[in-house]
């Protein structure tokens, strides 16, 4: 019969339709693929090694070369200087030596491959919950979206929750999303590209006990190797003493110069944890008394001890996002298996599906905004770095390279927050705290490129004491800006998110 | 059919009508709190003081695992000395709370909250940043 046909075609075709919409109940093929870890489906720019049980950022060239100027000094130290420095003087000076390195190498490992408190990124069904609620919020605006914001008093301090369009949450307060590992970070203080890794809330007393013992380190090797070159040059001379160990030379100058840039952020960093603040606050001047009367840091203990305590000493959190665990649906799954995806699965899959719409969503905005303000970043007579249009995008190592040598880039719509402390030198602090557009939702993927990478010290720059820095006061950041390593890299990323996400919309 | 599922296996197969995600509470600081308001979606299916009571546990758990005292400041010093290899042998305070709690929503789902077609979920599945309440469509799950 010709209906029965038809139908039996219909059937045929609905039969196709279902088996090609994948769910895992379905195929059975899947249930024999071996199941994924979490860290391979992470949603952020981290790298992983040893089956998700190190975690560090994507570019760890610095962290190397840390690693290298340690490793080769102390060795120097070890093999050179101590051998005349246990004979002349006494044997315990190499055994110093070596618990002071040895803590040093163990603090810097801990904090580079731990995770500093990344805040994982919201479920599909949270995501849609929230935007529902700022919906309802701040009612049906026009083609702007309004600015995501939530007010909260803490300890009598009115603070402002930011809402991050990249994670999909509202930022617990003191977190902050970093631009170069893409992920909100608990008590964010800064990365830092000597360590390789974001310094947060659970790996910030490694961090900090790092710097602390690598500023002993330093003193000691600096002040033993002295004593070695004066007692030579007693005997023979200060010449040959020299000659007789070039070795030492070297790390004389190597300690010479860590010791201003390493004692000076031990300094800073015990400031901050006295004050219980972070390098972003400080940088910032949140608690800072100039901007009020009021003002005062909620977060403080009260007492410097306490706030030591809990910065040094405190309960240590486990990490949030579980590396080594199977990446598996977790919700109820609809009954009929015909009906295609379920509506609430949210497993790391749709995630990642989602975070490509969200790319898509995110050149959408870019490229809407950049054709909005186009000219708005070009006020100032610096090179700036942050402009909007993603044309600029592939223009900038030509521009950044202009600015090498010159003072840091102001931006132009941000406040530069007089420096209420000496800013950390060698490390980069969250973008956060750039408003670029002055919207507050300045995350947006393409975006954030450009400004993210220029925020490392190129190794060039490593020996400069602060006073020879050119990013050094005047506006309080310490960025700068540089043409080197990582632009080209970042630049062909940023061109090809941006191509990729026009040509979804183009698709649409 | 005469087959008798446990809970927990029929709910894979029961529909899911609606999320209520708890929010944090961060009037006192970063502590781990949740909001103890009482969401309106839950409102025909459970007692507004057993919701507020199972929440406000949870808090004082979460608070109990993140106070500093004297044991945290013991196990931080003994950490550091030992260089952290102590936590190859032992937990940390705050992993033997977050077991504790698990355990505790666990009961609290066996024996009030799936009877009534809601599920709990862990936070810590959730990055501590909500408690997601699971909202099953009213399909008379009791057997």
């Amino acid at each position: 019969m010709h209906l029965g046909v038809s139908e039996s075609m219909r059937e045929c075709e609905y039969s196709q339709i279902s088996t090609r919409s994948s769910t895992p109940m379905e195929t059975p093929y899947k249930k024999r693929t071996p199941k994924k870890r979490k860290w391979e489906a992470f949603p952020g720019r981290n790298k992983f090694y040893c089956d998700g049980r190190i975690m560090m950022a994507k570019q760890t060239g610095v962290f190397y070369l840390t690693l290298v100027l340690i490793l080769v000094t102390c060795g120097l130290f070890f093999t050179f200087d101590c051998p005349y420095l246990a004979q002349q003087l006494t044997p315990i000076i190499p055994v110093i030596g070596g618990v002071l390195f040895l803590f040093v190498l163990g603090t810097l490992l801990r904090t580079s491959f731990s995770d500093p408190g990344v805040l994982p990124r919201a479920t599909s069904d949270e995501a849609a919950d929230l935007e529902r609620q700022i919906d309802v919020a701040n009612g049906s605006t026009g083609y702007r979206p309004p600015p995501r914001t939530k007010e909260v008093v803490i300890n009598g301090q009115t603070v402002k929750l930011k809402y991050c369009f990249t994670c999909k949450i509202f930022r617990p307060p003191r977190a902050s999303h970093c631009s170069l590992c893409d992920n909100c970070v608990e008590r964010f203080d800064h990365h830092c590209p000597w360590v390789g890794n974001c310094v947060g809330r659970r790996n910030y007393r490694f961090f900090y006990m790092f710097i602390l013992s690598l500023s002993f380190l330093t003193i000691f090797i600096f002040a033993f190797v002295i004593t070695h070159i004066i007692l030579s040059s007693h005997r023979n001379g200060f010449l040959k003493a020299l000659k007789d160990s070039p070795a030492s030379v070297l790390e004389v100058v190597v300690c010479f110069f860590s010791v201003w840039s390493i004692v000076g952020l031990s300094g800073f960093h015990t400031y901050l944890i006295s004050s219980n603040q972070t390098t972003n606050e400080d940088i910032k001047g949140s608690w800072s008394s100039k901007r009020g009367k009021d003002n005062y840091n909620p977060y403080s203990h009260g007492n410097i001890f306490t706030n030591c305590c809990a910065a040094l000493c405190g309960p240590l959190p486990p990490s949030l996002i579980d590396r080594r665990g199977f990446v598996q649906s977790d919700t109820p799954q609809l009954a009929s298996p015909t009906n295609g995806i379920t509506m609430y699965g949210a497993t790391q899959s749709q995630q990642s599906h989602m975070c490509d719409q969200d790319q898509c969503i995110q050149s959408t905005k870019f490229v809407l905004q950049a054709a909005a303000t186009p000219l708005l970043q070009q006020q100032s007579s610096e090179p700036v770095i942050l402009t909007a249009s993603p044309e600029n995008g592939v223009s900038l190592p030509g521009r950044t390279s202009l600015a090498l040598g010159g003072p840091c880039t102001s931006l132009p719509l941000g406040q530069p927050t007089p420096p209420t402390s000496t800013p950390s030198l060698s490390c980069h602090e969250a973008t956060d705290m750039l408003p670029i557009h002055g919207h507050t939702h300045n995350h947006s993927h393409p975006l954030q490129e450009p400004v993210a990478h220029h925020h490392f010290l190129t190794p060039e720059e490593v020996p400069s004491p602060p006073g020879m820095l050119h990013c050094g006061s005047p506006l309080g950041h310490s960025h700068t800006v540089q043409a080197g390593f990582y632009n080209p890299a970042s630049q062909d990323s940023l061109h090809e998110d941006s191509v990729r996400g026009l040509v979804k919309l183009s698709s649409v | 059919m005469a087959e008798t599922h446990s809970l927990q296996d029929m709910r894979p197969q029961a529909a899911v009508a609606a999320k209520v995600f708890i929010q944090r509470d961060y009037t006192n600081g970063t502590v781990c709190q949740f909001q103890t308001k009482f969401p309106s979606e839950l409102e025909t299916r459970i007692d507004k003081q057993q919701f507020e009571e199972t929440v406000r546990m949870l808090n004082n758990l979460y608070a109990e695992a993140e106070k500093l005292g004297s044991q945290s400041y013991i196990e931080g010093c003994l950490a550091c000395l030992t260089a952290y290899t102590v936590f190859l042998c032992m937990e940390t305070h705050y992993e033997k709370m977050l077991k504790k709690i698990a355990k505790y929503i666990q009961e609290q789902n066996d024996k009030i909250y799936a009877p009534r077609g809601l599920l709990l979920t862990d936070p810590i599945e959730r990055g501590l940043r909500v408690i997601e309440v699971t909202i099953f469509e009213d399909r008379s799950l009791t057997r």
